[in-house]
């Protein structure tokens, strides 16, 4: 840092001639800050893994917008049976080898129903994405209201939502959403056939993902709002008269946003494996809807007979989980640069 | 400087009989009060417009309970504070917006007290756009002048707090403070926190505020040194209570309280062999525990002239026999007037007597 002359106040004030100022001033030019935010990015941007799994994670997410116009390439849908692909001397096997792969069927077809694997694939991760977003945007917001409440308010307020959280994290998850979705989708029988219409089926999982998930965000969000009250810059926003509402939404949770953010990244990849295991149990979507989950599930029977099957959903999930892990943590990285690597 | 105390009715703040207990409860769901925090116990004093008041004491003594009682941070458990010809000590929070226009803090730590996600311009405008205030120049015009009132580039602007030094961010909330134009500014240990070569610079700021603008002070300071050079009255506390209060000049060189004399003597001397030596005192042992002071007069359990009297009594604040005007002292048996060395130094420290003892043996 430079030392540079700066104009004399107006009071005649003793001039901060021994302070650093923070950088040299350039004749003409504006001096803008570098925003925390800024800074951030700046430190994203060196950081070559987290680089990858952001490209990686970009890639997945425009294949997934992108997957009715790849279908419409390939030429195969995700429901659309090709019969020639398929052997019934061998038990409904894909011809040729590794599966069936070529250039028809990039990623070879399914045992059984000779459904093109590529499609089931670009639109299983459609499913796989959105649950995995939407479920962490509900919890993240969610949490965030119940956090900043519990933690400005205290009080009875604070006990009563963390006896909630404390019950929330203390429930088998898993063991509980398996034994709730077949009654809720049930109670809620909508389609022509009795079954229960995909779109709702995905809005359950969702739901019932971030049921489980909001209290995680909402103590992480707490506990920041218990220290972050008792700094000064509260007791100087309430000395210019500043309410509530000013207080939580323009002093705290510009605070908070680091780690809301992390809290967030690395929720959408936890509830990607969520839904995943919730389909290959069966209780989230169900074939021949497409989705990742489900696919491992049924290609789990034939792994001795056509181990492609199973190995490129797999493949797949894994990559886009470690990224968007791999993603969660260059960002908490770059915004909490004095959080220490584990 | 003048030292002429206002006329009564002139005050700009008026504190009188003010107290903060902070409860100690114990039990999981049925708590119960079992004692109190005596941090500050019935204290009064006044500042006049344009004054400043210094408030000094050691850590714990109640200092920046008080400036937080003033500025109504903390709600007075007893007491009263009127500012500005109001009673403001128990004014609900939705009207306290016209008082607080007027009575403006800054704060010890500028690491804190200001928000790291928030652009100095929008530190120091929000003051004004939450009172409604809109400058003919614009708030951004507004915000800029008071940066350079303050010392700082008015293109800095745009950035955040931490491309800042601590001398500078205490600077960007003195501009946040300035930014109502208050008649009063709670200054709670304006410059413990900063290097000592920064901490001329920012009391002389607020020095020159304090001329040019007006604006009176309740300066809260543990450094003697600060205070003897920035205020016109200077108020003792001890363990919730004003022992002493005098202007300036007669606290600094003709102290009554045995309190005041010890912590004039522990302020180190710049020159050693300097003619007049000053009277040495040491006390010993720690400032008693607030949750239950002592009887009668605070000080006695450390005081060298305690009595019978100080455990039964508790010593008024009152004006003295031989005292000046405006010179108020709580004891039953004062001091002389005067910080020249004795006869005899006031040792109380059983192990700085012993190690001056051997050293004395030894040559």
């Amino acid at each position: 840092m430079t030392t540079q002359q700066q104009p004399m106040p107006a009071t005649g004030a003793t001039q901060a001639t021994g302070e650093p100022s923070p950088a040299p001033l350039s004749d003409g030019t504006a001096i803008t800050g570098r925003s925390p935010a800024r800074m951030a990015w700046r430190r994203i941007r060196r950081d070559k893994v987290t680089m990858a799994a952001f490209v990686i994670t970009v890639l997945f997410i425009l294949i997934a917008l992108l997957a009715p116009v790849l279908t419409d390439i390939t030429g195969w849908g995700p429901i659309t049976p090709d019969g020639k692909a398929i052997n019934p001397d061998t038990g409904n096997f894909p011809r040729g080898s590794l599966g069936g792969i070529s250039l028809t069927h990039l990623l070879g077809v399914e045992p059984g129903t000779g459904y093109d694997l590529f499609a089931r694939i670009v639109y299983g991760l459609r499913t796989s994405l959105f649950v995995g977003f939407a479920s962490a945007v509900l919890s993240t917001v969610v949490g965030v209201v119940a956090g900043l409440a519990a933690g400005y308010s205290g009080g009875w307020v604070d006990s009563v939502l963390s006896r909630i959280m404390d019950v929330m994290l203390a429930f088998p998850q898993l063991l509980f959403i398996i034994a709730l979705t077949p009654v809720i989708q049930n109670a809620m029988q909508t389609n022509d056939h009795g079954g229960t219409d995909e779109n709702l089926r995905l809005l359950v999982l969702v739901l019932n993902i971030a049921v489980f998930a909001w209290a995680y965000t909402a103590r992480l969000v707490r506990g920041q709002v218990l220290s972050l009250r008792e700094r000064e810059f509260v007791d100087a926003a309430r000395i210019m008269s500043a309410g509530k509402w000013h207080i939580l939404f323009r002093q705290l949770l510009p605070n908070l946003w680091a780690p809301v953010l992390i809290s967030f990244a690395l929720a959408v990849p936890q509830n990607i494996t969520t839904e995943a295991a919730l389909s290959y149990l069966g209780v989230g979507v169900i074939p021949p809807n497409p989705d990742w989950g489900a696919l491992l599930s049924d290609a789990s029977q034939f792994f001795l007979q056509d181990p492609m099957y199973l190995f490129v959903p797999g493949v797949l999930l894994l990559i886009l989980v470690l990224a968007l892990n791999l993603l969660g943590d260059g960002v908490r990285d770059a915004l909490d640069p004095r959080a220490a690597r584990g | 400087m003048s030292t002429t105390q206002p006329a009564a009715g002139e005050h700009l703040l008026e504190v009188s009989g003010l107290t903060k207990h902070f409860p100690i409860r114990r039990g999981i769901v049925f708590q119960r009060q079992i004692g109190a925090v005596h941090a500050v116990d019935g204290i009064d004093f006044t500042v006049g417009a344009g004054q400043s008041l210094g408030l000094v004491g050691e850590s714990g003594c109640g200092k920046s309970t008080t400036g937080r009682l003033i500025t109504r941070l903390l709600e007075p458990t007893a007491g009263k504070v009127v500012f500005d010809g109001e009673d403001i000590t128990h004014t609900p929070e939705n009207r306290m917006k016209e008082a607080r226009r007027n009575l403006q803090m800054i704060f010890q730590d500028p690491y804190s007290s200001l928000n790291p996600r928030h652009t100095v311009g929008t530190i120091v405008e929000t003051p004004m756009r939450l009172n409604d205030i809109n400058p003919p120049q614009g708030h951004k015009k507004r915000a800029q002048e008071l940066l350079e009132t303050v010392g700082l580039n008015p293109e800095h602007y745009n950035r955040y707090p931490n491309e800042f030094s601590g001398g500078q961010r205490q600077r960007i909330g003195i501009a946040r403070a300035l930014a109502l134009r208050p008649k009063l500014i709670v200054a709670d240990e304006p410059v413990s926190a900063l290097d000592v070569s920064i901490q001329a610079q920012i009391v002389n700021l607020l020095q020159d505020l304090q001329r040019e603008l007006g604006i009176a002070f309740v300066f809260i300071a543990h450094d003697l040194a600060v205070v003897r050079h920035f205020c016109e009255r200077v108020a003792v506390m001890y363990l919730g209570k004003i022992v002493e209060v005098a202007d300036r000049q007669t606290l600094y060189t003709g102290p009554r309280h045995p309190y005041t004399h010890a912590l004039l003597s522990a302020v180190p001397e710049a020159d050693p062999d300097a003619v007049h030596r000053r009277e040495r005192i040491r006390l010993a042992g720690d400032v008693p525990s607030p949750v239950d002071p002592p009887s009668g007069c605070r000080f006695r359990t450390r005081c060298w002239k305690a009595q019978e009297r100080c455990a039964t009594e508790e010593p008024p604040l009152v004006r003295l026999g031989g005292n000046a005007e405006g010179h108020l002292t709580a004891c039953h048996f004062p001091e002389e007037p005067s910080v020249e060395a004795r006869a005899e130094d006031i040792v109380l420290d059983p192990a700085l007597t012993t190690l001056e003892d051997n050293a004395s043996a030894a040559s």
